[in-house]
């Protein structure tokens, strides 16, 4: 047989041609993707608009008639805020210690793997389970009233998982190498755990926490079966109901009459304006702890 | 300062393989000892086992006895920390924390264990990175991060690291084998000033290395792949590299196998 010599060649056309075509379903798949996410931007901009002012942001929708313009949605805001912060302040401690114990403690053994089942487990709970849940045994069997807090419950359940999987892989990215350093310096484990690890995986957690604080932010069922619903002004969340701005917009955007329209529009706006306000802040916070800003 | 460290048949294992079988040596105190031998023969295993390292891993565990100067370092009441704290390591591949500024890379050791007043931290900071020859580089960037520094600078201060918790030995896992010449020069010159304050060990796959920095030479050596490493020979360097007892590190210094 003899040796074929290879021969540099010019480009076939079938390959170039194929390359174009892959190129450019590329393309088209990113721009599918993108049509819906800017258009609905879109569509909350330019419609919430009308009614984004200062007495939205400021007034409740107490004596606020049917057909009335005017009213807001500061309930509203003050409840997704104080019901997300006490949903994280829950799920938040809980979730990063989970996490340790899995990548740090739980080595192969068979509470990792139960742990590990369950998480998964409650990754596919639907949210108003979560809901069902806090109102069958909070509200109901404990016989707590409807509040803030119980809602902030049904969150924090929903928040639990992401916030446990998320943080266990950024830990997992720590490497070997630097938990080794700092046990051959002589430092226990827990220390290692606090002060090398935990500083090392920051950005990532943080990252996965406002992800998690965002997806829970937005859940309209857990809150209209815990929080109930009112059209004032209640700033404590442990007691009487409370409003959210995904269950004010669900309320608003069911009413026939143009006023009641545009402010669900305005909610939905303020929700994602909050939403783009926290991510803002978490890459502060990171961008402020990088190491590489001191360089 | 520095501590002789006694070795009677020291096993380690990975779960259900045996790494390394019936160790016995001496290393001498305020003396340079080197690890030679082919990949795989365990000089690593071992080296992990003198600081309690080893038992890190998930699985592992070690039988034998290891004593330094009278004390057993795998008594059933000797805190593993401590041995550690006392036995200091420089790891293959230069390891700052990437969170950390040099100062505070250096300082973690001590800070991380202890309460330290500023003046105190500071004082051994500069000593430290004087002692690892990497003072005049960095003394200007102090609070700049460990992780800009070029791979020699790295390791150099890792070993500014290690000897900043002030140990009584220094374990070195091929601390030259990711750097270029020049840094390696500057890593050796160090390991001949430190011997005189520390008992240092260093593995290393650089014949030429271990004849450099070593005042005694292991070499280790293994029959067959799966079968556990050995220690073949111990003796003063020169001796190793000039005439060796046994064939087989005499194969292995000139380069006829491994």
């Amino acid at each position: 047989m003899s040796a074929v010599t290879p021969e540099i060649q010019r480009v076939s056309g079938m390959r170039r041609f194929k390359d174009k075509g892959v190129q450019f379903l590329v393309y088209l798949a990113f721009a599918i993707a993108v049509v819906p996410l800017i258009s609905v931007l879109w569509l909350v901009v330019s419609n919430g608009m009308a009614r984004f002012d200062m007495e939205f942001l400021t007034h409740s929708m107490r004596n606020i008639g049917a057909r009335d313009a005017g009213g807001g949605a500061y309930h509203a805001i003050i409840g997704t805020l104080e019901q997300v912060a006490l949903a994280s302040i829950i799920s938040v401690p809980i979730g990063l210690l989970t996490a340790i114990y899995l990548v740090e403690y739980g080595a192969n053994g068979r509470l990792k793997r139960y742990i590990s089942f369950f998480v998964d487990i409650m990754t596919g709970v639907p949210s108003v389970v979560a809901g069902l849940f806090v109102l069958a045994f909070w509200i109901l069997i404990l016989g707590m009233p409807f509040s803030g807090w119980a809602g902030a419950l049904a969150l924090a359940i929903l928040m639990l998982p992401t916030v446990v999987r998320a943080a266990e892989e950024m830990l997992l990215l720590v490497p070997n190498d630097l938990r080794e350093a700092s046990y051959a310096l002589g430092v226990p484990k827990w220390r290692t755990i606090v002060k090398v690890v935990l500083p090392t995986a920051f950005t990532g957690i943080v990252t996965g926490v406002m992800l998690a604080v965002a997806r829970v932010a937005g859940e309209t069922a857990p809150l209209l079966l815990t929080v109930f619903f009112t059209d004032s002004i209640n700033e404590d969340p442990f007691n009487g109901p409370q409003m959210g701005l995904p269950l004010y917009v669900f309320d608003q955007a069911a009413r026939p009459n143009d006023t009641a329209i545009d402010r669900a529009w305005a909610g939905a706006l303020t929700l994602i304006v909050i939403i783009m306000l926290l991510n803002l802040a978490a890459r502060l916070i990171t961008y402020w702890r990088s190491p590489a800003r001191k360089r | 300062m520095a501590k002789q460290i006694e070795v009677t048949d020291v096993d380690a294992y990975y779960g259900g393989h045996k790494a390394i079988e019936g160790i016995n040596m001496t290393i001498d105190a305020r003396a340079v000892t080197a690890f030679i031998g082919p990949s795989g023969c365990g000089k690593s295993t071992f080296l992990r086992t003198l600081n309690r390292m080893h038992e890190v891993i998930p699985g592992a565990r070690v039988t034998g006895k290891i004593r330094m100067e009278e004390q057993d370092l795998y008594g059933s009441d000797v805190d593993p920390v401590s041995v550690r704290r006392t036995i200091g390591m420089v790891f293959q591949r230069p390891n700052p924390f990437p969170t950390m500024s040099i100062y505070d890379n250096v300082a973690a050791g001590l800070r991380l264990n202890h309460r330290y007043s500023k003046s105190e931290l500071d004082g051994i900071v500069e000593d430290s990175l004087k002692g690892a020859n990497l003072w005049n580089e960095v003394k200007d960037r102090l609070p700049r991060p460990g992780a800009g520094l070029s791979g020699g600078q790295q390791q150099r201060l890792c070993i500014a690291r290690a000897i900043a918790v002030k140990p009584q030995v220094l374990l070195m896992d091929e601390p030259c084998s990711a750097l270029d010449p020049i840094s390696t020069l500057a890593i050796e010159d160090l390991i001949s000033k430190l011997k005189q304050e520390f008992t240092i060990v260093i593995v290393t796959h650089n014949m030429q290395q271990a004849a450099r920095v070593s005042d005694r030479t292991a070499f280790f050596n293994l029959a067959a792949q799966g079968q556990p490493g050995k220690l073949v020979e111990m003796d003063e360097t020169t001796k190793i590299f000039t005439s060796p007892s046994v064939k087989a590190t005499e194969d292995y210094i000139t380069g006829r196998f491994g």
